[in-house]
């Protein structure tokens, strides 16, 4: 019989974890289950629903601290943040539409879980790098902690690290402290025309090497510049490559004087003020340009930033995808279409030859069962992977195989 | 504070283990000789000396991989050392283990400006980084104050802070990739020059581990161009408590400073007394801002803090008008250790971190300790985030001083941890702190915790006696005490 469960406390979620060690019954966990078709397929007869261990129980706008239930709604999260112009610095995108959803949806248990990061992830670093403590319950039952609420500390092992971006493999996250920061007082964003793939990364190098605090640096060839929703980069006629600039007003304004002046040989810029710098990062961090065509397989690939051309050149080379650099470069987001292993080993090919790793971000459950989602381990990583994982999870009953096969 | 007991069976078999890792490490790799050792004998945290059994100096990975895959065969105990700063003891050599040291790793081995990062062997210092880089303007944040001697392996293990790391992070913030060698000589990549490891995050994992789970041999950090300008205040307060919510208010208003320091009036005296930085003397609390970034953006902030300062009642207040000035506000608090150091024939530096709104209280009490113990205590503080340096002043050659001012600074951590923060901040457990973990963990938190250390060292070869206070075994560890039977709950909610 399947069955969901929902507890509403750690010492609940604890009993039944027991249970489920004592019983070796592996259990699906989740928040909401928005971002469910990020990861391997996995069945298992019942489910853990985390999402009533929720509500903010600590909130300190100036020690820049926040605790929450790690079922807590990223809606509410937000909204409370707001209120004191405040926000998570490392802008994670909302993948709701991209996996068919609604968007607005997820917990932030989910969003650790996953490890996103949106475009600040360059200047802000990403979920990992805010997660300052968490309490949660491991595969043997046992109600555990790691962290705290303060920002330096060196307190034992950085287990914080290790549970954000773990898919809820090695323990179901109860509650989670995070690092929260101040809202930039002001936006903008410098819009670069005309340029290919390889000029916008050096132009991007060249902005991100200098002192100006580059908060995103994006490339949109043609073909998804015309899918923005932002009239100036629509309506540009070719590829938009975009830098943006976060911080008090005065400094904005003088940084984006001077790298405009530093970027004049590549011609014609034009900026975005503060409206439409947030709907263009927010197109960029939740990949809206790629969420069309639904049955289109997405990718998404870490490499050095100057490496990401090469990568793009040697996929376009043997499938038509549409694609965009985030990072600077480093991130390439691409589409393709489905079939032919999801051009899992094409591209895996190409990033084995620069390092980095490609993540199949979307897919059909089929081709997610058929291929590894996430970048195949040499031996010695896999089998050290797997023996973390039994450190937490002996009886591998915590969303067993979504990761990797068997782990 | 007990180390675990040295093996006999190891001492006795020394001449053999010499001749066997002289096999692995040809020429002068390896020392033996006991007046040699003893340059060996301790960290940065002096009080504790023990000189290891044999130290190893390899030139290559292999070597490690080798030396460490030797070690694991014959049970032999290693304890992994870069510069030899540590200043919770996390080197401490044991008398039955030998000293990895990383020291010949000393090459950069590459700089990419265009991916912002270099790639450098763990020896080579932190400073050392930003030497190679700086003729492009770039630098390497953290900046621990040993940086001109510490080394970015050992800022690996110990996850190493600074002054700055309020703005720009801590060593885990910058780091890109490693290589590193586990206990049984398995050489592993994680991550590289790009953003993210894939899969769990070993790279955050092993950064702050101590030297436990594995020795780092190569290191890629992320550069970043130096800010445009730098300029430092200089705020005086009549009170710690008004100093302290200047700090909040500075943060509330949405300012991030490059660094926030704070000392107390003991401190402010010792330094201005050593290296007349002209610090105000009638203040109780002196908080030093530095704001960076271009010169509209620092010129702006300057403007809001001194009006938050004058608002909480500051009754000092200079900007540094030039470089030299800047730098002569920074020498007294860099100075602060050795100020202090002489003033008082010893002292004991701690490292605990609280939320920053304890601080008037967390000041009051450690006022309040200081004069329980009959011991002088000064106060340096990275401000910004809440992390504290008291400085207890003591005299080793007084019977029982030592102990003294040791058992205040564990009050001190405890009080720490009593108010929201924790044990240590940047410097690491090591043996220093490794018998207060239970003031912060549970046995269920510390156990996951020495269960993942399972996961790469089985056999608790690496580093043992730093960290946890009680060693158990794998085995023991592992197992798992089994309820069958009825699901529990039965009225929980189900779907």
């Amino acid at each position: 019989m399947s069955q969901t469960f929902k507890p509403t406390s750690a010492e609940q979620t604890a009993e039944l974890l027991t249970w489920a060690a004592g019983e070796e019954a592996p259990l699906e966990v989740i928040g909401t289950g928005s971002k469910r078709g990020l990861g391997r397929p996995i069945q298992t007869a019942n489910g853990l629903d985390l999402s009533d261990l929720k509500g903010i129980t600590l909130y300190e706008p100036a020690e820049l601290v926040m605790t929450a239930g790690a079922g807590t709604p990223l809606s509410e999260i937000r909204a409370a943040l707001a209120e004191n112009r405040q926000e998570l610095a490392f802008e994670p995108g909302d993948l709701g539409p991209l996996f068919g959803g609604p968007a607005g949806e997820g917990t932030i248990g989910g969003l650790v879980a996953c490890n996103l990061a949106g475009p600040r992830r360059i200047k802000a670093g990403a979920a990992r790098d805010h997660l300052l403590g968490f309490t949660a319950v491991s595969g043997r039952g046992e109600v555990f902690k790691s962290g705290g609420r303060v920002v330096k500390n060196v307190t034992g092992y950085d287990l914080s690290k290790l549970v954000t971006g773990s898919f809820g493999t090695l323990a179901a996250l109860t509650e989670v402290t995070l690092k929260v920061l101040p809202a930039a007082e002001k936006a903008r964003t410098l819009l670069l025309f005309g340029l290919d793939d390889r000029a916008a990364v050096a132009a991007m190098s060249r902005a991100l090497g200098s002192a100006h605090e580059i908060s995103g640096a994006a490339h949109l060839p043609p073909d998804i510049a015309k899918g923005s929703g932002v009239s100036y980069i629509a309506g540009a006629g070719g590829a938009v490559t975009a830098l943006r600039l976060e911080g008090h007003g005065p400094s904005v304004e003088a940084r984006l004087e001077a790298l405009r002046g530093e970027l004049k040989d590549l011609g014609q810029s034009e900026e975005l003020h503060s409206k439409n710098t947030a709907a263009l990062w927010r197109e960029i961090a939740d990949v809206t340009y790629l969420v069309e065509p639904a049955d289109r397989v997405v990718w998404k690939v870490s490499v050095a930033p100057t490496h990401g051309p090469e990568v793009v050149a040697a996929i376009t080379a043997r499938v038509e995808a549409r694609y965009l650099l985030d990072w600077g470069g480093g991130l390439i987001l691409l589409s393709m279409p489905a079939g032919e292993g999801g051009w899992a080993d094409e591209l895996r090919g190409a990033v084995a030859k620069v390092g980095g790793h490609a993540t199949l971000l979307r897919a059909p459950e089929a081709l997610r069962r058929q291929i590894s989602v996430f970048h195949p381990q040499p031996e010695p990583l896999a089998a050290l992977t797997a023996r973390v994982k039994d450190s937490f999870d002996p009886r591998r009953i915590l969303n067993p195989g979504r990761m990797y096969s068997g782990v | 504070m007990q180390m675990p007991e040295p093996d006999e069976g190891t001492v006795i078999r020394k001449s053999q283990i010499v001749a066997d890792l002289g096999r692995i490490v040809p020429g002068e790799g390896v020392i033996h000789d006991e007046d040699e050792l003893r340059a060996y004998e301790s960290d940065g945290l002096t009080a504790y000396r023990q000189p290891p059994l044999i130290v190893v100096l390899p030139e290559t990975v292999e070597q490690v991989s080798r030396v460490l895959a030797y070690c694991n065969e014959n049970g032999i105990k290693v304890v992994p050392r870069g510069a030899g700063t540590s200043l919770s003891g996390g080197a401490l050599p044991l008398a039955d283990g030998i000293i990895l040291g990383l020291g010949k790793f000393n090459r950069i081995l590459e700089i990419d400006f265009e991916n912002r990062c270099a790639v450098v062997q763990p020896g080579v210092t932190n400073l050392g980084i930003t030497k190679a880089v700086e003729h492009e303007g770039f630098y390497y944040a953290p900046d621990p104050s040993s940086q001109i001697a510490c080394s970015i392996g050992g800022n690996v293990a110990e996850n190493s802070g600074g002054v700055h790391c309020l703005k720009y992070g801590l060593t885990t913030n910058n780091l890109l990739g490693l290589e590193m060698v586990l206990i049984d000589g398995t050489i592993l990549r994680i991550g590289g020059k790009h953003l993210d490891s894939e899969g769990y995050d070993l790279l955050g994992l092993m950064t702050g581990s101590e030297g436990l789970l594995g020795v780092v041999t190569e290191v890629t950090v992320r550069i970043l161009q130096k800010p445009a300008t730098a300029r430092a205040l200089l705020l005086g307060f009549p009170t710690s408590e008004q100093g302290g919510d200047c700090v909040a208010a500075v943060i509330g208003a949405g300012i991030i400073p490059g660094g926030m320091e704070m000392m107390d009036r003991p401190a402010i005296h010792a330094s201005d007394d050593f290296v007349q930085a002209g610090y105000p003397r009638d203040v109780e609390a002196l908080l030093i801002v530095e704001l960076d970034g271009p010169a509209a953006e620092v010129d702006y902030l300057i403007e809001q803090v001194v009006a938050i300062a004058r608002e909480h009642g500051a009754t000092y207040e200079r900007v540094s008008q030039d470089e030299e000035e800047r730098n002569r506000f920074w020498a007294g608090r860099k100075a602060a250790f050795p100020a202090v150091g002489r003033i008082s024939p010893d002292y004991y530096c701690m490292d605990g971190t609280i939320p920053r709104k304890q601080l008037p209280l967390v000041l009051k009490r450690m006022r309040e300790m200081s004069e329980q113990y009959g011991l002088g205590v000064a106060n340096v503080f990275h401000a910004g985030d809440g992390n504290l340096h008291p400085l207890i002043m003591y005299d080793a050659n007084q019977p029982g001083e030592l102990e003294r001012a040791e058992e205040f600074g564990a009050d001190i951590l405890k009080l720490c941890v009593e108010v929201g923060g924790v044990l240590t901040g940047e410097h690491g457990v090591g043996v220093e702190k490794r018998d207060l973990m239970g003031e912060m963990f549970n046995e269920i938190d510390l156990k996951q915790q020495q269960r993942v250390k399972c996961a790469f060292d089985p056999n608790a070869l690496l580093n043992p006696g730093k960290v946890f206070p009680q060693l158990h075994r794998c085995a023991e560890l592992g197992r798992m005490h089994i309820h069958r039977g009825q699901m529990p709950f039965p009225d929980l909610p189900r779907f």
